[in-house]
């Protein structure tokens, strides 16, 4: 039986649930005798806790109430490190960090018994900026504030200014941003009769939260089972926060000896789980009259927040990421995470490559107009091409698409005709718009960094039951990018099975083998080709002792009971092994960075308005080379997604912090885009072919992310002739920067040139 | 108090505090929990029901003001052995991925496609503008809209039902 | 908390007259939100919601009547108000989304007093008339009577919103305007919005100009200044630039979490602007 279902668009296995409304995300879970949990956190930025006082006059009979005096382990949940307490005990880093946990069967009871709590603090002052924490305000980290450095050299990057025409500089600006999933975070929590701690939530990394709940309850591998509910959107934010909730919601349920449920709200979930780093970027570049890149010399500064959770890693991927899809000799970028009295910054889709790119490639529109080349010729002349070293020395050896993806963008977004266009309409005053288009690029590394798939050591299996089920088992999550479905295509595929008999089993750690975290684009191309690896065992079993794999039900059936010997179910568990290949040296920062790059181009078109300064997308083009589209329609979706997110960031969303805490922590004032703000989307899907991923497919999911932004800053430049090196681009900056540019002449810094209200 | 309404086509009569909100009745005292909490202040349409035919966030109705009005909920919609045109549309298109904007949004376009909306992109858009969803970046969405109107007047047209047998599906998974 | 439902005016009026301290509740679309957070915890509610003879749209022969809690979708809907109250049909169109429409009412929009009201400059320029009742009797106010500060009335106590009346313009005003700018393209708080008439003599010179701005001060408002300035005028570029320079003298739009004083000041300068030249 040869059946092509790797490279259909297949139904989304879980999608007649989610249709239904029958997907059961945490809080649609019934639990007998429930408690909800709620968390009184730090008003303050930093200081020491002198005293928690609890209201005399307050009824706390039917209350349960949790200090960190109530860990049985260690307090801290642990990521990279283990800095963060679970509960602040002494002291407090950040605004919103939790301090005591309150449970009660009604929900609405235990938030209010919050405010029957007073905290009393000395507060010390605060450091809340990158500047203050480089000026060392306060030392929040020994001994310098700087949670991590990087530093990459390639070449002599003396040498490559000294044979520049050109050098340019710029300082380029990205600001917090929201994952703003539409399901808030949320865990549920009980204690099985036996003592084992079971937490079921709405989150990324399973094993992640296993680890972090076994070092606080000091117990063993099998006393904890986390498992994953349907998962209303991740986008990062649910890979770090979750094991914080989940330990809150345990010492509840500990202590209580009842199940207990912490569902956040979206003003909690905004003001206190993680957002993507803010950054400052710093780019000097040498070109030389040939329009060769001669020198790139990179400085980054990422705001961690005030603990470490997993601000080196991200800072690591935004350090690798920051030359763009460049080729130059001599390159030198050197990073940091510095620490600040604010709430912990984490994972967010792209993770920290965004931000770097978004320099870059605005840097690069920047280098073409100072050099007066055109900044798709620039690219052209440096780019990637197979056999191109990296920063970081790695020689690019297969499957780079960066060439094509930015042809076919070109080509289907007729970017040179269009570009002539909006040159001409711009040149009439009376139009009421300055319409400009935009183009940028991007690469980005699939699975963890370095060695970091080594040390993951990722397992994956497929299991047959003796009632004749194939499952996949794999710790990886279904977030809404199609984890399910691209798993079990890949399984049907390696076995020449239908698609249908092929299930997905629940992330659950009581069953599941550890796959690692779902995260850094890794999904499909480390984890599918587990999946593969392990379908082809069974295949293998299924030849060898059923002589053929089955082509009917009822020869499953038969062959399941053959295969099962009467056992239960017989598994199938593979482990990641490196393509021989790859070196990396994690202390010089050299070698293979990544097994492979993805590469993308988008071009955006717009329009922004003479009387309001708002802009209008009106177009949006990508084309995307992402290996193997194991499924067209979900990544179809998974880019177009991305890119939304990412033009919300480019345009408007826009964190505003006092003292440390977020103020427009709600959907009413930190504005995503609705449907009327996206443009109409049209992708590409480039196909180079990576040997070593599962039907040759790459990473996806993060670097829709990477892309738009600085496309959208590059049409605004074209349309008003204005650069924004600091995100979001609001009407109010373009008002701002229209009455500078036109204070000395008139009042209207729109000339004649405006149209009929 | 007592409330009395209707709910998928069932009567129901709610006992207690008239200002309890629509969402929490639907999930906790009628077990709806298809109906989805995103915001809690009418700015994301998670929780979008149809009262008398016409789109409401659920999350800002108090349960008091539904006396003798007419509910539905995503689980009005098909069953698994019979979908409803905009749930087969939804599945074909990718229109759900995350499926946690997915009730409000399926609730929110059943309305316009029956009270006779357009199959153009840009008014599709304006009328599912106060649904958030994270995911898709709406084009897969909008195409699953534009296809059900047109799937809704063909069906219309020749008088037939509006529910497709749904395609096979296998898995227990409800996750 | 106390729920108190009122079925007709005369209840309506009866409970308010018994309960002064007690909220009325229309189409709940601000009021839940206020209870989410615990703010009307202890508070009376008076709904207001199952009184009909507030829901209709009465065809006057000078004027309009909206009753109180008459709906923005059904506002938007209505074939006379899309043809001589264009401007009320637009703002109603675009107030927050299709789902607080369909709750929303006009009623409740105005006793909320919102400094950013999408439906506020338009019925300023209609110089709309509210129609009010309480134990008292009823009364009549000039819409812009109105109001006495963000978020407050100058309504008496006991006293309830039965109707907006808009008088048709007359003669048809030769130009007009809505604008609503935010920072996204639906459902969002108006940085500033604009409506305006205007009405010329046949020698071109102006003959009236109503123009009117939300958010850019605590309540609504028209610009009396300007209006009166270009009274007369030929709208030369001189006169034009004149009248965007005196609009500070009417509004105050401030910094704050939305946005900048400066760009809510330019953007209604460039929108009286291009309003008024040709």
């Amino acid at each position: 039986m040869r059946m092509r279902i790797v490279g259909t668009s297949a139904q989304r296995k879980e999608g007649i649930f989610k249709l239904r409304g029958q997907a059961l995300y945490v809080d649609d879970y019934k639990l007998k005798n429930c408690l909800y949990g709620a968390t009184l956190r730090s008003a303050i930025a930093f200081g020491r806790i002198k005293k928690i006082e609890f209201d005399p006059d307050y009824s706390w009979q039917n209350f349960i109430v949790v200090t960190a005096k109530d860990i049985p382990g260690k307090n801290c949940v642990t990521l990279i490190e283990q800095d963060q307490p679970l509960l602040a005990e002494e002291r407090v880093l950040h605004p919103m960090e939790p301090i005591v946990l309150v449970a009660h069967s009604l929900r609405s009871k235990a938030y209010e018994a919050l405010n029957h709590i007073k905290v009393e603090y000395e507060a010390h002052d605060p450091v809340l900026t990158i500047e203050d924490s480089l000026a060392k305000k306060q030392i929040l980290r020994r001994p310098d504030n700087v949670f991590k450095r990087y530093e990459i050299n390639k070449g002599n990057i003396k040498e490559g200014f000294t044979k520049a025409d050109f050098i340019v500089e710029g300082e380029y600006r990205a600001p917090h941003q929201e994952q703003a999933y539409i399901e808030n975070n949320g865990v549920s929590a009980w204690v099985e009769n036996d003592g084992t701690i079971v937490a079921r939530g709405s989150l990324q990394c399973p094993y992640y939260v296993h680890k972090a709940l076994k070092i606080i309850f000091n117990l063993p591998d099998d006393k904890i089972r986390v498992i994953q509910a349907a998962t209303g959107g991740g986008f990062g934010g649910k890979e770090e926060y979750p094991s914080m909730l989940a330990g809150h919601a345990a010492l509840l349920a500990l202590k209580s000896g009842r199940p207990v449920k912490m569902i956040y709200d979206r003003h909690e979930d905004m003001l206190a789980t993680t957002k993507r780093h803010p950054a400052i970027i710093r780019h000097k570049t040498g070109l030389a009259k040939d329009g060769k890149l001669t020198a790139q010399d990179i400085e980054i500064i990422m705001d961690a927040g005030a603990y470490i959770t997993l601000s080196p890693v991200v800072l690591s991927r935004g350090t690798l990421h920051a030359t763009g899809p460049y080729e130059c000799p001599n390159v030198r970028v050197r990073s940091r995470a510095v620490a600040t009295n604010s709430p912990p910054n984490g994972a967010f889709r792209g993770f920290g490559a965004p931000q770097t790119l978004f320099a870059a490639e605005l840097h690069m529109e920047k280098l073409a107009q100072k050099a007066g080349i055109d900044s798709l010729e620039l690219r052209r002349r440096n780019i990637f091409k197979t056999g191109s070293k990296t920063a970081t020395g790695q020689v690019l050896k297969e499957s780079v698409g960066i060439s094509r993806a930015m042809k076919e963008c070109a080509g289907i977004s007729r970017y040179a005709r269009i570009k002539k266009e909006c040159d001409r309409w711009n040149k009439n005053t009376n139009n009421p718009t300055w319409r400009g288009i935009g183009m940028a690029l991007a690469f980005h590394g699939g699975g963890f960094t370095g060695s970091g798939e080594v040390m993951l050591a990722s397992r994956a299996a497929v299991a047959l039951t003796k009632g004749g089920k194939i499952e996949v088992l794999a710790a990886s999550t279904e977030i809404g990018q199609g984890a399910t479905t691209i798993f079990a295509q890949i399984a049907a595929q390696a076995l020449g099975v239908p698609y249908e008999w092929v299930e997905v089993a629940v992330p659950d750690t009581g069953r599941v083998p550890n796959s690692g975290p779902t995260v850094a684009s890794r999904t499909t191309m480390i984890i599918g080709g587990l999946v593969r690896r392990a379908a082809l065992q069974l295949k293998d079993e299924f030849i060898g002792k059923a002589k053929a794999v089955p082509k009917t039900r009822a020869a499953l059936i038969k062959a399941a009971k053959l295969l099962c010997k009467g056992k239960s179910e017989v598994r199938f568990e593979v482990q990641f092994e490196k393509p021989g290949e790859i070196v990396w040296d994690e202390a010089a920062y050299k070698g293979d960075a990544y097994g492979v790059f993805s590469y993308g181009a988008v071009v955006v078109e717009l329009e922004v308005d003479k009387l309001t300064y708002e802009v209008r997308l009106r177009n949006f083009f990508s084309a995307q080379d992402i290996g193997k589209a194991v499924n067209p329609l979900l990544a179809q979706g998974q880019i177009m997604g991305g890119s939304a997110q990412a033009l919300g960031w480019a345009l408007f969303e826009n964190a505003v912090y006092k003292d440390g805490v977020m103020q427009n922590a709600n959907f009413t004032d930190y504005l995503i885009p609705t449907a009327l703000d996206t443009p109409a989307m049209k992708i590409k899907i480039i196909e180079e072919p990576y040997s070593h991923g599962p039907f040759g497919a790459k990473g996806l999911g993060e670097m829709p992310a990477d892309i738009p932004v600085p496309a959208v800053a590059a049409a605004v430049y074209h349309a008003t002739g204005l650069w924004f090196g600091e995100l979001p681009i609001l009407p109010e900056k373009i008002c701002h920067e229209m009455l500078n540019r036109y204070s000395h002449n008139s009042l209207s810094p729109c000339g004649r040139g405006q149209g009929e209200g | 108090m007592v409330v009395k309404f209707v709910v998928n086509s069932k009567k129901r009569a709610y006992k207690g505090p008239p200002f309890k909100r629509l969402i929490d009745v639907l999930r906790d005292d009628f077990g709806l929990t298809g109906t989805k909490e995103g915001c809690g202040e009418g700015e994301c349409g998670a929780c979008t029901v149809l009262i008398d035919g016409q789109p409401v966030n659920s999350c800002l109705v108090p349960v008091g003001q539904v006396e003798n009005c007419k509910v539905e909920t995503v689980e009005s919609l098909g069953s698994s052995a019979e979908l409803h045109i905009l749930q087969k549309a939804f599945l074909e298109e990718g229109s759900a991925q995350c499926g946690f904007c997915t009730p409000g949004m399926l609730m929110t376009s059943l309305a316009w496609i029956r009270n006779g909306g357009s199959d153009k992109s840009q008014e599709i858009r304006e009328y599912l503008a106060g649904n958030l969803c994270r995911c898709t970046g709406y084009q897969h969405i909008i195409n699953a809209v534009i296809g059900a109107v047109r799937e809704y007047k063909k069906a219309k047209a020749r008088r037939k039902g509006l529910f497709l047998p749904s395609p096979r599906v296998s898995g227990e998974r409800a996750g | 908390m106390k729920f108190l439902k009122a079925h007709t005016p005369d209840e309506a009026v009866r409970l308010f007259g018994q309960h002064p301290e007690a909220i009325p509740l229309a189409g709940a679309t601000d009021a839940m939100v206020a209870w989410n957070v615990g703010r009307l915890n202890g508070k009376i509610i008076l709904d207001l919601s199952a009184i009909d003879e507030w829901k209709t749209i009465q065809i006057l022969r000078n004027s309009l009547k909206i009753g109180s809690l008459v709906t923005h979708a059904e506002i938007q809907r209505h074939p006379v108000i899309r043809k001589k109250f264009s401007l009320l049909a637009q703002a109603s169109s675009q107030i927050g989304s299709t789902q607080v429409q369909n709750r929303g009412t006009i009623g409740g929009n105005i006793a909320n007093a919102s400094p950013a009201g999408d439906t506020f400059p338009p019925l300023a320029v209609y110089n709309a008339l509210i129609h009010t009742v309480s134990f008292r009797g009823p009364r009549v106010l000039a819409f812009l009577d109105v109001f006495a500060w963000v978020k407050k009335t100058r309504l008496h106590p006991s006293e309830l919103i039965e109707a907006v009346e808009i008088p048709y313009p007359s003669p048809v005003p030769k130009r007009w305007m809505f604008r609503k700018v935010g920072t996204r393209s639906a459902m969002i708080i108006s940085k500033t919005v604009a409506a305006g008439l205007l009405w010329m003599n046949k020698d071109a010179t102006v003959n009236k100009l109503r123009f009117a701005l939300g958010s850019v001060a605590p309540t609504v408002k028209r610009l009396k200044t300007a209006e009166a300035f270009v009274a007369g005028k030929r709208l030369t570029p001189d006169v034009v630039e004149h009248a965007c320079r005196i609009m500070a003298d009417d509004i105050s739009p401030i910094d704050d979490i939305r946005s900048t004083a400066e760009y809510r000041l330019q953007v209604s300068q460039n929108l009286l602007r291009s309003f008024l030249k040709f």
